[in-house]
């Protein structure tokens, strides 16, 4: 039987009740009387001087309230970046300053460079148009190679260059990979580009900027996915707010995918106009302006050669990556491309030396940061890409290759720094092959002939790094945070829990996952937890959602401050039963003494606790609340292996996906229906990269093309088949209370290479032996073009 | 968007002398029109609404022809169209989704001819008649190149007027993003003629394969299409979703397919 309540039950979502009956409470249902709204004037040029901005016409227009630019923010600083990346020299990477409000220059399509604030947003709208610009174009540079060119135009022209970073790991290496590489009984070499994607979360972006003049204290309402982060970085680095005047609020979030973890100037703004004006002020970004606005995802162009020896066991890998800054640098955008990255490029393989070079590049662009697996899908891809071809230019089996490599000895210490804790790729294999019915491959493949269609098989493997992650590591690493997590665990009088977490909620089902396991340590039944987020007025200081560390970090300082809250209860339970403590056995939601019939319910112990007249007062203090921080000792490491059957339509170059198989090790599960959400929604949006959705900008103007609908295809729900999704008998994290992984990332980062190796497998089926290689997303018009070119 | 007055005729007299205001502009569905406004990229001082002319929403049959009204909606035509002309019933169930087929109209979207529209390739193949509050047009003469017809300013597509085929099929290559066609064929077959609309792929908007029209007429079979060349690639759309050589190369396999499914 399976569970009905308490870890590992699959116990329906709380919060879907109001967000499937329109009752839930995003930011942009939130109005504070007396608002005002922003319309931001933005760049329609990607690179241009700004001579002058005349504002005297607008501001006279009806509503008009006031008018910011660039020279209003002088006095304040600009838009931090969370992460100081080391180069290869030990240089620090370059670091132009990020203005709120374009000044001087503009530096991409979309780049905000006047905020009207009217009474109504038609009025803002209107005076927008009557803001008189005088821009100088400059030349565009999108492309990375051409950026990196002498007498490239510069796009910040202080920086002498448009270099941000030329980052090596492992440095020491260099020479020993070069020296395998040449010795190689064979080397494979690809040339890929991961593709630039907008992260499209449900929910636009929101700002709602309050100030009370009475105490001096602001608020922002935000669409966050981290109001803490939030709170610190706008509060000391941008608008010199203290952060106990200063409270962010990030109620329901309908989405994020990491593109709500950034510090935006819109958030700046909107703060800084309700202080300056005396007005709360609010700004919800259209969808065009998100296209334009919200930190784009991957954009990586890199060569990778994997060296093999005479036995095909890998040993060694090399790597060089240009990847896209954007044209400023966003709250986490260095630590993606090296980190994140470079540190997993190991894989699943015993490979012994690893070598990466990444060079970060400035371009006008949006800026590029973290979207749901941030670095790690970008290792896996190149590399499972290269193993593939690998194994096609060597005519082996693309699993047996695999399998020879795998690590099979736990704890296992990487060449790239980290360290795997637990896992057993072999078993993970083992079951994606009983799942996904290999055996049957060929008579599927031979149908799926006799109807003219091309069917291929892919396959893949992954590790990731989740769980982010110990403080002291980062801090070596350049972070410029810790990242805990915290959380305080309030018991009332009559019985009932609250946990305050710093983790927070944007989709992934932390209300009602959390009460699951307070249910397993308490006995308590799941509706007597209830779980608040999201407001910095009322949860300890936190660091947010994202990196797959909700329950792995968040709920391993959730059980912290439980147990603390559990031992002191069982102190009152001894005093109240005048027994030892440590006879004190909490079973069922009652404490009893052990070897007796003497027990004492759990509201009986609250209730003593708030009402402490029969109480140990010398001894203990009256109440039930205890908070808990949590700093992980290592990452955590999901793992996976994924099989996907495509079948290719020769004459038009359609990939439809007909099967697609995942055997996960999340470690220990807390709720498999909500796991096989989060997988299911992970392979959707991997789906959408590797078959639909791409970024593009015009290369010499540095207009974005795809800034809308028409142009940029997402995943719809026919783009993807019924998943086959497995995630049980995984190897427990040996590191943190709950033995839990992490889950939200796995398929996003699994799924690109599985659908292009499937891809290529069936194109080379179909006799066209040449492809190789076809860069994502792989459109019916990219297909063709490869078996025709 | 910007401001503007709206009128709700309920003839298309009234509709007429409502147009004649100074950048009045009919709204006919509006599947195209509300998108341009809400961004501002138009800023019409006066809609004229068409969808209250119930004289102009009907399908009917008069003997080989099907009659249908400017006004009548893609849902109401993929009904209603079903049993004597399933091609055309195919065509319209698969413009866009529900909720665009119960608000856009074949009125509309003949008159506003988007270069990737599904209806005007059927107008041509079939060789429709367009009848609008002042004439009727041949619908070879009416189509004139991307967004460009031979309507004047303030006419009004009040019917459409097509040949029943004996057998006709439309085939669309959908792109990824928009879901319109990237190619869209519309075959027609007659008992003297075949015709071949071809939609999304032509930089002169939609055209007619008279290549196509003759192989098919002397035969109609898919294999008829096989030795065909490809319509010029350099006269072809070029764009992010497709270069004009893969456009070319569509034209010919929706055709294939076309003919194959036509009923």
């Amino acid at each position: 039987m399976p569970k009905d309540h308490g870890i590992g039950a699959s116990t329906k979502r709380r919060e879907d009740v109001r967000f499937l009956t329109g009752t839930g409470n995003y930011t942009d249902d939130i109005n504070v009387y007396g608002q005002a709204y922003v319309h931001f004037l933005r760049s329609d040029v990607a690179h241009g001087t700004i001579n002058g901005i005349d504002t005297a016409a607008a501001e006279a227009m009806p509503g008009v309230l006031h008018i910011f630019t660039g020279k209003d923010f002088e006095a304040v600083g600009g838009i931090p970046c969370g992460w100081q990346v080391t180069d290869r020299f030990g240089q620090p990477m370059k670091e132009p300053k990020h203005p709120v409000l374009a000044h001087g220059k503009v530096r991409h399509v979309g780049d905000p460079i006047c905020a009207v604030v009217a009474e109504t947003l038609e009025q803002a709208r209107d005076a927008a148009e009557a803001i008189e610009l005088d821009i100088d174009e400059l030349p565009a540079v999108v492309n990375m190679a051409k950026a990196l060119e002498d007498g490239a135009t510069l796009v910040h022209d202080d920086l002498g260059d448009n270099l941000c970073y030329d980052w090596g790991f492992v440095e020491e290496n260099k020479e020993a990979v070069d020296e395998a590489i040449k010795n190689a009984a064979h080397v494979t070499t690809l040339e890929l580009v991961n593709n630039r994607v907008v992260p499209n979360p449900m929910e636009p972006r929101v700002a709602i900027g309050d100030f009370n003049a009475a105490s001096g204290d602001s608020t922002l309402y935000t669409t966050s996915q981290n109001p803490h982060v939030i709170r610190l970085l706008m509060g000391a680095f941008v608008l010199g707010i203290p952060e106990h005047k200063l409270r962010v609020v990030a109620p329901d979030v309908g989405g994020g995918f990491g593109s709500k973890i950034y510090h935006y100037a819109e958030e700046a703004l909107c703060t800084f106009a309700a202080k300056a004006l005396k007005r709360p002020v609010k700004w919800t970004s259209t969808r065009s302006e998100a296209f334009m606005s919200d930190a784009h995802g991957r954009d990586h162009v890199t060569t990778i050669e994997l060296a093999l020896d005479a036995d095909h066991k890998f040993t060694a890998v090399r790597t060089s990556t240009l990847a896209n800054m954007g044209a400023y640098l966003s709250t986490f955008a260095p630590s993606v491309p090296t980190w994140l990255h470079g540190t997993l490029m190991a894989g699943n393989y015993t490979t012994p030396l690893v070598y990466c070079n990444v060079r970060a590049v400035f371009t006008n662009t949006v800026p590029v940061d973290a979207y749901r697996g941030a670095g790690r899908p970008e290792a896996t891809y190149q590399l499972e890409r290269v193993i593939d071809k690998a194994a096609r230019e060597l005519g082996v089996d693309p699993i047996e290759i695999r399998r020879k490599n795998f690590v099979t000895e736990f704890p296992y210490q990487t060449p790239v720094a980290v360290e795997y804790d637990s896992g057993d790729f072999h078993r993970l294999m083992d079951k994606l092959e009983a799942a996904a019915d290999f055996g049957g491959f060929a008579a599927r493949r031979a149908e799926s002939e006799k109807k003219g269609m091309l069917r291929g098989l892919g396959i893949n493997c992954f590790i990731e790094a989740c769980g982010i992650a110990p403080s002291n590591l980062v801090g070596q690493l350049g972070a410029r945070a810790g990242l805990y997590e915290s959380a305080t665990v309030r018991v009332n009088a009559t019985g009932g829990l609250v946990v305050m977490t710093g983790s927070h909620s944007h989709g992934q089902g932390h209300e009602t996952v959390f009460p699951q396991v307070i249910s397993e340590m308490t006995g308590l039944e799941e509706h007597m937890v209830e779980i608040e987020h999201g407001d910095t007025a009322n949860t300890p200081m936190g660091m947010g959602t994202y990196g797959s560390r909700s329950i792995a970090v968040g709920g391993s300082a959730m059980v912290r401050a439980t147990e603390k809250i559990i031992n002191k209860m069982k102190k009152i339970a001894a005093h109240l039963m005048e027994a030892a403590e440590g006879d004190i056995e909490l079973k069922d939601g009652s404490f009893s003494v052990a070897g007796t019939d003497k027990s004492v319910a759990w509201g009986d112990v609250c209730l003593a606790a708030y009402v402490p007249h029969n109480y140990p007062l010398e001894d203990i203090e009256p109440g039930l609340e205890e908070t808990a921080f949590y700093d992980p000792a290592n990452f955590t490491y999901p793992a996976g292996a994924y099989a996907c059957e495509v079948e290719v339509d020769p004459e038009t170059g359609k990939v439809r996906i007909d099967r697609f198989t995942t055997a996960d090790d999340f470690g220990n599960v807390m709720n498999p229906m909500i796991v096989d959400g989060q997988v299911h929604g992970g392979l959707a949006q991997g789906i959408g990269q590797a078959l639909l959705e791409n970024s593009t900008y015009d290369p010499e103007t540095g207009q974005l093309l795809s800034a809308s609908y028409m142009d940029y295809a997402m995943p719809r729900a026919d783009d993807v088949p019924f998943f086959k999704v497995d995630h049980t008998n995984g190897t427990p994290c040996t590191h943190n209370p709950l033995g839990v992984k992490g889950c939200g990332e796995a398929g996003a980062i699994g799924s690109t290479p599985t659908v292009v190796n499937a891809v290529v497998d069936a194109v080379q089926s179909g006799g066209h032996k040449h492809v190789t290689h076809i860069d994502m997303p792989l459109t019916p018009g990219r297909v063709w073009a490869a078996m025709n070119g | 968007m910007y401001s503007f007055d709206i009128e709700r005729p309920k003839s298309v007299a009234d509709a007429v002398a409502a147009l004649g205001a100074d950048e009045a502009q009919p709204i006919a569905g509006g599947q195209t029109l509300i998108p341009t406004l809400k961004q501002r990229l138009a800023s019409p001082s006066k809609l004229v609404a068409l969808s209250g002319i119930e004289e102009m929403k009907y399908v009917r049959r008069d003997g080989d022809t099907l009659v249908i009204g400017g006004g009548t909606t893609h849902g109401t035509i993929a009904r209603e169209t079903a049993e004597h002309f399933p091609g055309l019933a195919g065509l319209a169930a698969r413009i866009g989704d529900p909720a665009v087929r119960n608000r856009g109209t074949i009125g509309g979207s003949i008159a506003n001819n988007d270069p990737s529209a599904c209806y005007p390739s059927a107008a041509l193949a079939c060789g429709a008649t367009i009848v609008t509050d002042k004439r009727e047009i041949a619908a070879d003469d009416y189509f004139q190149g991307m967004f460009m017809t031979a309507l004047e300013e303030g006419e009004i597509v009040t019917e459409i007027r097509f040949p029943i085929p004996e057998k006709s099929a439309y085939m669309k290559f959908e792109q990824i993003a928009s879901r319109f066609p990237l190619v869209g064929v519309f075959v027609a077959k007659f008992a003297d003629k075949v015709g071949v609309g071809v939609t999304g792929a032509s930089n002169d908007g939609v055209f007619r394969w008279s290549e196509a029209e003759q192989a098919l007429g002397s035969n109609f079979a898919a294999d008829a299409v096989s030795g065909l060349t490809a319509p010029d690639a350099s006269d072809m759309i070029s764009d992010l979703h497709g270069t004009g050589a893969y456009r070319a190369h569509l034209v010919g396999v929706m055709t294939k397919r076309a003919v194959a499914a036509a009923s």
